[in-house]
């Protein structure tokens, strides 16, 4: 068996031989059912929810509102990091802040949003925002500062604009950083949106948790829960995946 | 250093102010008003009562978190295998919505105290063990060599070679650690608990009073932001010591 096989197995084991306890633990009525039904139910249950459809607008509505905070977060990262990459005092100043911005209770600011915007998409959609926007400046501004001097110089030969430079030179060569940029947007917007909706929203996904939740109703409950985390892993996954591919072809260029 | 650092805190004011009168005061209390009323709250007892609550269960979470964070870290960094098994399945919980298992963590643990620490050690210890696990992945393998020379026990690596060269990078991960804690805490405290800054905080948005939600996210900040700048200002003494 080659080395990347046994890895492979050694992870499906460490998530597999979990679930298989826990199981176990809830059929032998070591977890109450009323604390968590068997893992096994849960799948059969969100089988049953997606077949049925009625939450169908739910998902929908989040996965719509994580895009627009994800696409909006990675648009104006990397234009901000490229603009800032150029602006030295500027980018100095910046600096300090972009350190302890994760240090800041983001959710605090949920309840402003509320009141300014409404109770919309938009307060859910400026949390994804918000959390996942300084992951992607930073990001481009470490890519940028990858780029050998020798290709900004080779640029200036060809007398290429600062435009040209950006997009055909040195934003294509920091595209591994750019990527990681990108991958760390894709989680802090499914955190920051479905969080925004758990604590107070009409709709979505974390909004029908809290609801089930609320309710006591196990039967959605945890099967939407299961939803979540296969959704939000298989996206960190595939972006993963790319990202290593992105890496080899490039020579493991860092 | 010192000079941006008061800049941009002066900025963030101005900005704060701006958007004040921009969105009107229903929406947003005016800075001074809000340092003002957060200094006649402070000494109150109630207040206080809140901020202990927090500060315990923050402080029992951020424990955890770190013990839990690099016992893992370091169980698995030293072997090459076992990083690359456990990395991926890190960086994957790492990207999952840490707010969809709180009401397992409530019905597993009932409202209250517990409930509050496991969902702040959840959010922390995870990010510990990622920084954790890189650091002893980046140690220089001369440094391993020379101990497997010097003929050092398992116990005496770890504490005369390993942590202090991992140190650096391990404070890095304290520092994230640190802050999503601090968030699933307060998060924590936001549902089905009765005392404590999230708790102000949820009552505050339900009678939508502005004064009390801005002065506890400002006390949350600079407290986040204090502590990080000053384990930022650590780990780059660390870092330049090298």
């Amino acid at each position: 068996m080659s080395r990347a096989r046994r890895i492979a197995l050694y992870q499906a084991l460490a998530v597999a031989i979990p679930v298989l306890l826990l199981e176990v633990a809830c059929r032998v009525g070591l977890i109450q059912p009323l604390t968590m039904p068997t893992p096994s139910s849960m799948v059969v249950g969100l089988v049953e929810i997606l077949a049925s459809g009625r939450i169908n607008a739910a998902i929908l509505k989040t996965l719509a509102n994580v895009a627009a905070a994800f696409v909006l977060a990675s648009v104006a990262g990397v234009a901000l990091g490229a603009l800032l990459h150029r602006a030295a005092p500027v980018r100095r100043l910046l600096e300090p802040l972009f350190s302890t911005y994760y240090a800041i209770p983001i959710y605090a600011f949920y309840p402003l949003f509320i009141v300014v915007f409404g109770l919309g998409d938009a307060p859910q959609v400026l949390i994804g925002f918000m959390l996942a926007l300084v992951a992607v400046i930073v990001s481009t501004l470490n890519g940028l500062d990858s780029v050998p001097r020798v290709l900004i110089k080779t640029a200036r030969v060809c007398r290429m604009n600062a435009v040209q430079t950006a997009t055909q030179v040195t934003l294509p060569y920091a595209a591994p950083h750019l990527f990681t940029g990108v991958k760390l947007a894709a989680a802090y917007s499914f955190i920051g949106v479905i969080g925004a909706e758990f604590i107070m929203s009409q709709s979505g996904l974390g909004y029908e948790i809290r609801f089930a939740f609320d309710n006591l109703d196990n039967q959605v409950m945890y099967p939407l829960i299961l939803l979540i985390l296969v959704v939000s892993v298989t996206v960190n996954f595939t972006l993963d995946h790319w990202d290593k591919a992105l890496r080899a072809r490039r020579g493991a260029a860092r | 250093m010192k000079a941006p650092l008061a800049l941009i805190v002066l900025l963030l004011l101005l900005l704060w102010q701006g958007v004040h009168m921009l969105a009107g005061p229903d929406a947003l209390a005016p800075p001074l008003q809000t340092i003002a009323y957060l200094g006649a709250q402070l000494p109150t007892p109630e207040f206080q009562a809140h901020i202990l609550a927090t500060g315990s269960a923050f402080a029992l979470a951020v424990a955890i978190a770190i013990a839990g964070g690099l016992a893992i870290g370091l169980a698995t960094g030293l072997s090459q295998t076992a990083t690359e098994v456990v990395e991926p399945l890190l960086l994957a919980g790492n990207s999952i919505p840490k707010i969809a298992l709180y009401p397992i963590v409530l019905l597993l643990f009932g409202i209250g105290m517990p409930a509050k620490v496991a969902f702040g050690a959840i959010h922390g210890v995870i990010p510990v063990a990622i920084f954790t696990m890189s650091a002893c992945r980046n140690i220089a393998p001369v440094l391993l060599k020379s101990a497997a020379v010097m003929r050092l026990s398992r116990l005496d690596r770890i504490g005369s070679i390993l942590l202090p060269a991992a140190l650096p990078e391990i404070v890095t991960g304290l520092r994230m650690g640190f802050s999503l804690t601090l968030i699933g805490t307060v998060l924590g405290e936001m549902f089905g608990a009765q005392s404590g800054l999230g708790y102000l905080l949820m009552t505050a948005i339900g009678l939508q009073n502005t004064q009390v939600i801005m002065a506890v996210t400002l006390l949350l900040v600079v407290f986040a932001a204090g502590v990080s700048t000053a384990l930022l200002a650590y780990e780059r003494r660390l870092r330049s010591r090298t």
